[in-house]
């Protein structure tokens, strides 16, 4: 017998219950309450990146990069619509809240749209007077809970968006904490200052899409038919529930995939409900191709757009535009490295703060103080947004002119191939060095 | 007193004329609605509007210094997010009546359907008869009268509205109580009722309201959600 010590087995740690499950369930178990956050989905999911684009080649002409003509210009809403919006660009901003975000935020937001020659859009909470006059174009969300909402307001409108979910919470309303009640906010709401605001999950006028066609048809002779009715959904039922708002007299269809950011929901609502940006998009499509309503009704995708390789991906895949949202608030500073100390002081470290209904970040975005919310400079935040707007225009139209397209729209499915057989099967293109698709496109 | 007869002239027609009236005080008469949706919906001004006859949904919607009669019975969403001005029914109304509203004064002389005064801000609404189920839900501020009965749920997460019941209750929902009447609420309902030409009496009615317990969130409290 020799003193030799015997080979152990490896301390192993469950793939189930790993480091960050545990330490939820403790979390969980201490508290008793679920996490709340901000953001979109962080899990990792089948994605643009998981798609390529295949280029010119012997059968396709490129454009000359600096030289010839790549359109991105795009007009929503001219299905009734007298007044569409013709933004410069195919990339709009989405709603985010007063309330949500600081004043500064907003007017930032505005000034790098303008700038842009795109469109914002307002929140829960209705549209202040800064917001409308530092917006060119300003899309007014009619939204469950009608907080703030005036006809006034809508008439000051460029377009209309009627929100039935979002791609964070579809079937979720909102939530906004006390903190962030201030004075001006629980005014705008009629509500008491510092109660935990909660947005309703559903319309209270109005159920399903026989009541929403007459509830356009009055919104529409309200405006008097000037302005153009966006439909937004989060990516739920992506072919029905585009196929029904296109029913109900949509003029603009925007579908939120999961990765889209809310300002403050359940954790497990924004990990566990909806579907991927990816799939998303081709049932949408279908949907008004099957109605031939494609490119005649508009299609605006959004959730987890960063740079203009996504752009170019979802105009492919056959969308008329995307929208922005967590992506521009980290252009105008959210979650910026400059911070680092005060968010290791809020627990968290740069990249990761999602606290953003708790109104203490120190970027001076997602709050209501007045201290913070001052550290934002609306012109230099605009500045920076308008920048990276035209980065992301500008990488678009680079692979447009590569795939040999002279207009950023006549990108097509067929310019593009998947890296996992996931990614081909939500797309419908095919995997990549094969012409196998996965799947039969059905309906989602 | 011009009429139009909304069969031959249309809802677009119809609504463009009433919105561009500004003369104080004029009225018109709307014969044949046969039910038509947003009938004088988003007037600006205050004029006087009677329709002879029913209307459908969204009547009267987002109203502002109009006063709008309907000599029948309304659709869905009579008044929805009214601002200011009177709109009166001489009928029933469907569900969702002065849904969202921020001021004015709604008058329902017969009953009203479930959620009547759902997330209202501001608005007064008088029933003459009964509500259904969920009436005043998140009703945020304002007044909801109702000289008879209510149905189940009645003020469900109700913030700051005030109702007022002259007849039974079939339950409340969760966070609306029962509260005192005091000199001031039987004041305040004495002039609703004298406004809405509604024959009752204040001291008969109950009042209603938050209890505040759900204004910020409490995991203890998440049964009653």
């Amino acid at each position: 017998m020799t003193n030799k010590k015997q080979p152990q087995t490896p301390q192993r740690f469950s793939a189930t219950f790993d480091e960050y499950t545990l330490a939820e369930i403790r979390r969980a178990a201490s508290t008793g309450i679920y996490d709340i956050r901000g953001g979109g989905a962080k899990r990792k999911l089948p994605h643009f990146d998981d798609l390529l684009f295949l280029g010119a080649s012997m059968s396709r002409y490129p454009l000359e990069g600096y030289r010839e003509t790549c359109g991105t210009n795009v007009v929503l809403g001219n299905r009734h619509a007298t007044k569409p919006l013709e933004i410069a660009i195919p990339i709009t901003i989405a709603g985010m809240s007063f309330g949500s975000l600081s004043g500064q935020a907003k007017e930032a937001l505005g000034r790098g749209a303008n700038t842009a020659v795109t469109s914002t859009t307002t929140g829960d909470g209705g549209m202040t007077p800064e917001e409308r006059k530092h917006s060119a174009m300003l899309v007014y969300q009619y939204l469950p809970s009608r907080y703030g909402m005036n006809p006034d307001d809508l008439r000051k409108a460029d377009a209309i968006e009627i929100v039935v979910g979002q791609g964070a919470k579809p079937g979720g309303g909102g939530m906004l904490m006390g903190q962030k009640i201030s004075d001006r906010v629980a005014d705008m709401r009629t509500l008491p200052k510092g109660i935990d605001q909660r947005s309703a999950c559903r319309h209270p006028d109005w159920t399903g899409p026989d009541d929403l066609e007459i509830k356009i048809l009055e919104l529409r002779e309200i405006t008097n038919w000037e302005k153009p009715i966006y439909v937004k959904v989060g990516g739920a039922r992506p072919y029905y529930d585009t196929a029904l708002a296109v029913k109900a007299g949509a003029d603009v269809v925007v579908v939120d995939g999961m990765q889209g950011g809310t300002a403050a929901t359940q954790d497990v609502f924004i990990e566990h409900v909806g579907q991927p940006t990816l799939a998303c998009i081709r049932p949408a499509v279908q949907a008004l191709q099957d109605l031939e309503m494609h490119r005649k009704v508009q299609l605006i995708i959004s959730g987890g757009i960063r740079n203009g390789a996504d752009v170019a991906k979802a105009l492919a895949l056959g969308a008329d535009a995307v929208s922005i949202g967590t992506a521009a608030l980290v252009a105008l500073g959210d979650n910026h490295p400059q911070y680092e100390e005060e968010y290791q002081q809020l627990g968290t470290t740069a990249g990761a703060y999602d606290d953003w209904h708790l109104g203490q970040d120190p970027a001076g975005i997602t709050t209501q103080e007045p201290e913070l919310a001052a550290r934002l400079d609306p012109v230099m935040a605009g500045r920076r947004l308008s920048n990276y707007l035209k980065v992301m225009t500008l990488e678009a139209q680079t692979i447009a002119r590569a795939c040999g397209k002279n207009h950023v729209h006549n990108l097509e499915p067929e310019d593009l191939v998947a890296l996992t057989v996931e990614a081909s099967a939500m797309a419908q293109v095919p995997l990549a060095g094969t012409n196998w698709v996965p799947g039969q496109h059905l309906p989602v | 007193m011009p009429s139009i007869d909304l069969q031959e002239t249309g809802l677009r027609a119809l609504n463009t004329t009433l919105q561009s009236v500004e003369q104080k005080d004029a009225a018109y008469t709307i014969t044949n609605p046969m039910g038509a949706h947003a009938i004088a919906c988003g007037l600006t001004h205050e004029i006087n509007v009677t329709i002879e006859g029913h209307a459908g949904f969204y009547c009267a919607g987002m109203n502002q210094r109009a006063n709008v009669t309907v000599k029948g019975h309304a659709g869905v969403g009579l008044a929805e997010n009214m601002m200011s001005g009177t709109v009166r029914v001489t009928g029933n109304a469907s569900q969702s009546a002065g849904a969202t509203a921020h001021g004015g004064l709604l008058i329902i002389e017969g009953d009203a359907s479930s959620r009547c005064g759902i997330s209202m801000k501001g608005i007064d609404i008088v029933v003459g008869g009964s509500v259904g189920h969920m009436s005043g839900f998140m009703a945020q501020a304002g007044n909801l009268v109702i000289c008879g009965d209510a149905g189940e749920a009645l003020g469900d997460s109700i913030y700051e509205a005030v109702i007022y019941v002259q007849g039974t209750v079939e339950s409340l929902g969760a966070d609306c109580e029962e509260k005192p009447m005091d000199e001031e609420h039987i004041k305040s309902l004495t002039g609703l009722l004298a406004l809405s030409g509604i024959n009752a009496k204040a001291e008969a009615f109950k009042r209603y309201g938050s209890a505040r317990t759900l204004y910020n969130f409490q995991p203890d409290n998440a049964g009653d959600y």
